[in-house]
């Protein structure tokens, strides 16, 4: 039961701290986790020695370097580096926009622990794998109506790389045209996903990017002032980073299309616009979504996400190999494709994170995804309107007056230039009231002092209003107690970093065993 | 060894600008100002960097040019500072800003402030060049220059952050604009040379973008997209104008450049150096050229600012369609009215160069920015 006039609850968090060593540093030489019995005799009389077991070229000359622990030290190793990390399932994770960081229901994890699910195996033969092909071939039809595009494929195993898969279609079918030298130019805008110009680069594109013009929208004007028979595509984000839908983006498939471009929607983030607009609608020629994001499947960490590739009917004999298809009797995996980009995975995509998707899309249904737009967008409405009437010191630039839909890039820059405190110092402070730290922006930093939010349909009133008292507490200590903000966080295992820009300068420090060689110890 | 920060302040910076005098460059315009009663908003700005430093004054020693060119807001600000130089109270000229910053670099300070502007910065690059660290505190009237900290208290931020971590630097540009000029109506910018200053994303006027490539890094893929272009189209000349961005691409073909003047190559060859209008004019009568120009930090300028030898007659003979304009994304973004403007002198060269550019800002990547 929840009181109305209660305030929003302050926490007094404090995160554990344990000083805990690196798992390399630690263990006791001769402690085990496991004591394995020795072998019988018998059974030694028949093998022989463990090691004749093994092929010689395969044998260790020496034993590993690794900890030697007990069961009980492990344990307790993880789970306190576990308390040093700021969990998605115990805070208001509204921060990172873009990420579209949702609930994901316990229930799907019962699914994909189950042994029917954990058992299989790539190598099974497709008569036994009937079940997980039928999941996935279904939710290809999901991801077809809720496009509007006619075939995917869940082989990408990330959003960049079903981008970069795209952007190998295109390439695919204007080389099939003949077209494939001349068409070297792919077109994106400022405010979309940075995986595409990125992807669209890999695949050996040359690169414009479109700066928006005074509406805070790429600038229709610029896009009519480049496109040439050197257009392969436009890549597209709507909304874009900022939030805001562009309402002409027909405009814009239209004249790409005029000239002989193929258009592609990275739909990544589908939370602002699920069940109402879809690409197909747009103009659009290709698609993908994050299946690890819009559809509930968890992510951060670099865990394994799924990206759904979807393209029109022109497109489909490109897609990677194998696609999955249905004889009206069993699933099967179509290998004879000869037009197509060839393979992304040795296997298929990353299935469980696609059955999630699947589980998501069937304990909603269509009414219920729509509903996931419309409580988002809400969501964030009030969330916007909360914060820049209450909190001194942020604005929403560009675009004055349009409402924004699921997300929206907010700034400090006027709380900077009061205080001296900027987004870097909040991120760190904000830790210290018990939620995970913000996503800025991505680079180039367009708009000065970033704070880009999102807000999903799955925090309620009071969660929201939560995150919000949270920042007015902490922009008033920016006007009060600078010096509070800056030097946080002070509640948090972690404290700041020493050098941060010694962690981007590559003669400081090198990430790779080349880097190394080549800066630092030539 | 504990760091040495020099400090000089310009104690008529500002004074004309609020007296609506645009600029203080010369006695009479303060003498002028000062009968109008204008109080001198340099010392008020010295006194909140000097409070935001106060904090961790046991890891410096404070150098100060003497009485209201540094010693006296020190010692209001509860330094016991050393003082270097000599000056005439009351009386001070741009001489003793040069004489002092040169005797602070001498003495090898760590980190030169100046509280000041564009004309502060001009007398300050006279001295140093960039021999030393030095930042600017923004007091001026014209602040033109990208060698200034956003604010006062900001700049008390990165000398905190530069001492802990000793952090990178990066040349900014010193610009300024004829003053006389200037009160006639008439804007007439250039580039002077340029500082070195501590490399701080967010911190520094200009420098807003962050992220893993290093400036450097930017440079290197602009310039091998433009060296590609010039091997590919070698039937044309290039005039090359001033700039670190365009002087990152003559590195690249090994040749010297003029930094602050205009080069022209031909087939990867310097075939003139620092060139004035009719050289250019000479140069490209019977052949195509291309014009490969840098906007200026800031304000946006891509002609008519620094450059002025790439003359509106030159720009009318190379033609819109050969103007080849590259820049690091972090400097467009620090473009204030977030297009690019020219200013060649003649109106109906404005007005053709009016529209969309495909702006080279990296390897094989270009950014549309519009000239208005």
């Amino acid at each position: 039961m929840g009181n109305e006039n209660n305030k929003a609850r302050k926490r007094n968090f404090h995160q554990a701290r344990w000083n805990e060593p690196i798992i390399m540093e630690m263990g006791t030489k001769g402690e085990r986790g496991i004591l394995i019995p020795a072998v019988e005799a018998e059974v030694r009389a028949i093998t022989g020695e463990i090691e004749s077991l093994i092929p010689k070229g395969l044998r260790r000359k020496k034993a590993p370097a690794l900890p030697e622990m007990s069961q009980m030290q492990v344990l307790r190793h993880y789970l306190r580096l576990s308390q040093e990390t700021m969990g998605a399932d115990f805070n208001i994770d509204i921060g990172l926009g873009t990420c579209t960081m949702k609930y994901n229901p316990k229930i799907h994890e019962v699914f994909v622990r189950s042994h029917k699910m954990t058992d299989l195996h790539p190598y099974q033969d497709e008569s036994t794998v009937q079940g997980i092909l039928e999941v996935l071939y279904k939710m290809g039809e999901f991801c077809k109506e809720i496009s509007g595009l006619d075939t995917f494929t869940f082989q990408p195993t990330a959003g960049t790389q079903a981008i970069y898969s795209n952007a190998s279609v295109v390439r695919a079918y204007h080389e099939d045209n003949g077209e494939g030298e001349e068409r070297d130019e792919i077109i994106t805008t400022i405010f979309s996903h940075p995986g595409n110009p990125a992807a669209a680069s890999t695949a050996g594109y040359r690169v414009i990017t479109l700066m928006p013009d005074e509406s805070g929208l790429p600038d229709f004007e610029a896009l009519e002032a480049i496109v040439s028979n050197r257009t392969a595509a436009l890549i597209i984000t709507n909304p874009e980073d900022t939030g805001i839908f562009n309402p002409r983006i027909k405009e814009f498939t239209d004249l790409v299309h005029s000239v002989g471009g193929l258009c592609i929607y990275d739909q990544a983030n589908l939370n602002g616009v699920f069940g109402i607009t879809r690409a197909k609608e747009g103009g659009f020629d290709m698609c993908h979504f994050n299946l690890h994001k819009t559809f509930s499947s968890p992510h951060g960490s670099q865990g394994p996400g799924a990206g759904a590739q979807g393209v029109t009917k022109k497109l489909s004999k490109y897609l990677p190999t194998p696609t999955i298809e249905f004889d009206g009797e069993k699933y099967y995996f179509q290998y004879n494709r000869p037009d197509s980009i060839g393979k992304l995975r040795k296997f298929y995509g990353v299935p469980p994170v696609v059955l999630r998707a699947y589980a998501y899309v069937m304990s909603l249904g269509a009414a219920g995804l729509k509903e996931v737009a419309e409580i988002s967008i809400l969501n964030n409405n009030y969330m916007l309107e909360r914060m820049l009437k209450e909190i001194p010191g942020i604005s929403m630039p560009m675009a004055e007056g349009v409402r924004r839909l699921e997300q929206a890039r907010l700034s400090w820059e006027k709380l900077k230039e009061d205080t001296g405190v900027g987004t870097d110092d909040i991120d760190r402070r904000i830790v210290d009231y018990g939620f995970q730290s913000y996503f800025t922006s991505h680079h180039p930093q367009i708009i000065s002092e970033p704070f880009t939010p999102e807000p999903v349909e799955t925090y309620s009133k009071a969660d929201i209003d939560e995150y919000v008292e949270a920042f007015k507490e902490i922009a008033n200590e920016a006007y009060s107690t600078p010096e509070v903000v800056k030097t946080a966080p002070h509640n948090a295992a972690l404290s700041t970093i020493a050098d941060p820009e010694g962690l981007v300068n590559y003669e400081k420090f090198a990430c790779t065993w080349r880097g190394f060689k080549k800066y630092i110890q030539p | 060894m504990t760091k040495k920060i020099g400090l000089i302040v310009n104690p008529v910076a500002g004074i004309g600008g609020r007296a609506g005098l645009k600029g203080s460059d010369s006695p009479e315009i303060i003498e002028l100002a000062a009968k109008m009663g204008i109080e001198s908003e340099s010392r008020k700005r010295s006194e909140v960097v000097l409070t935001e430093i106060y904090k961790f004054r046991d890891k410096f020693e404070l150098i100060v040019a003497p009485g209201e060119m540094g010693e006296d807001a020190a010692k209001a600000m509860g330094f016991n500072p050393m003082i270097l130089g000599e000056i005439n109270s009351g009386s001070t000229t741009s001489n003793d800003t040069e004489k002092i910053a040169m005797k602070m670099m001498d003495m090898g300070v760590d980190l030169l402030l100046f509280v000041g502007g564009d004309g502060t910065a001009r007398n300050i690059y006279n001295a140093v060049n960039t021999s030393i660290t030095v930042l600017g505190i923004p007091s001026g009237v014209k602040m033109h220059s990208s060698v200034f900290s956003i604010t006062p208290k900001i700049a008390g931020e990165l000398i905190s952050k530069y001492f802990q971590n000793g952090m990178g630097t990066r040349e900014a540009e010193v610009m300024d604009i004829d003053e006389e000029l200037f009160r006639h109506g008439k804007v007439v910018a250039r580039l002077y040379g340029y500082l070195k200053v501590p490399n701080l994303a967010n911190l520094v006027q200009g420098t807003k973008v962050g992220g893993i490539d290093t400036e450097a890094s930017i440079m290197q893929g602009i310039a091998t997209t433009v060296t590609e272009m010039m091997k590919r189209d070698n039937e044309y000349i290039y005039i090359i104008g001033p700039g670190t961005t365009t002087r990152a691409i003559t590195d690249k073909l090994d040749l010297e450049s003029t930094l602050l003047g205009v080069d022209v190559l031909y087939k990867n060859k310097l075939v003139a150096k620092d060139v004035d209008e009719i050289t250019i004019l000479n140069l490209i009568r019977d052949k195509p050229a291309k014009i490969i120009v840098t906007p200026i930090g800031g304000q946006g300028y891509v002609f008519g600012r620094g450059n002025q030898q790439i003359s509106y007659d030159v720009i009318k003979l190379v033609g819109k369609n050969n103007i080849i304009i590259v820049s690091t994304i972090e400097k467009l973004t620090s473009i204030k009215n977030k297009t690019l403007l020219v200013d060649t002198g003649r109106e109906d060269v404005d007005n053709m160069l009016c529209g969309v550019y495909r702006i080279i800002t990296g390897y094989r990547s270009e950014h549309t920015y519009k000239i208005k």
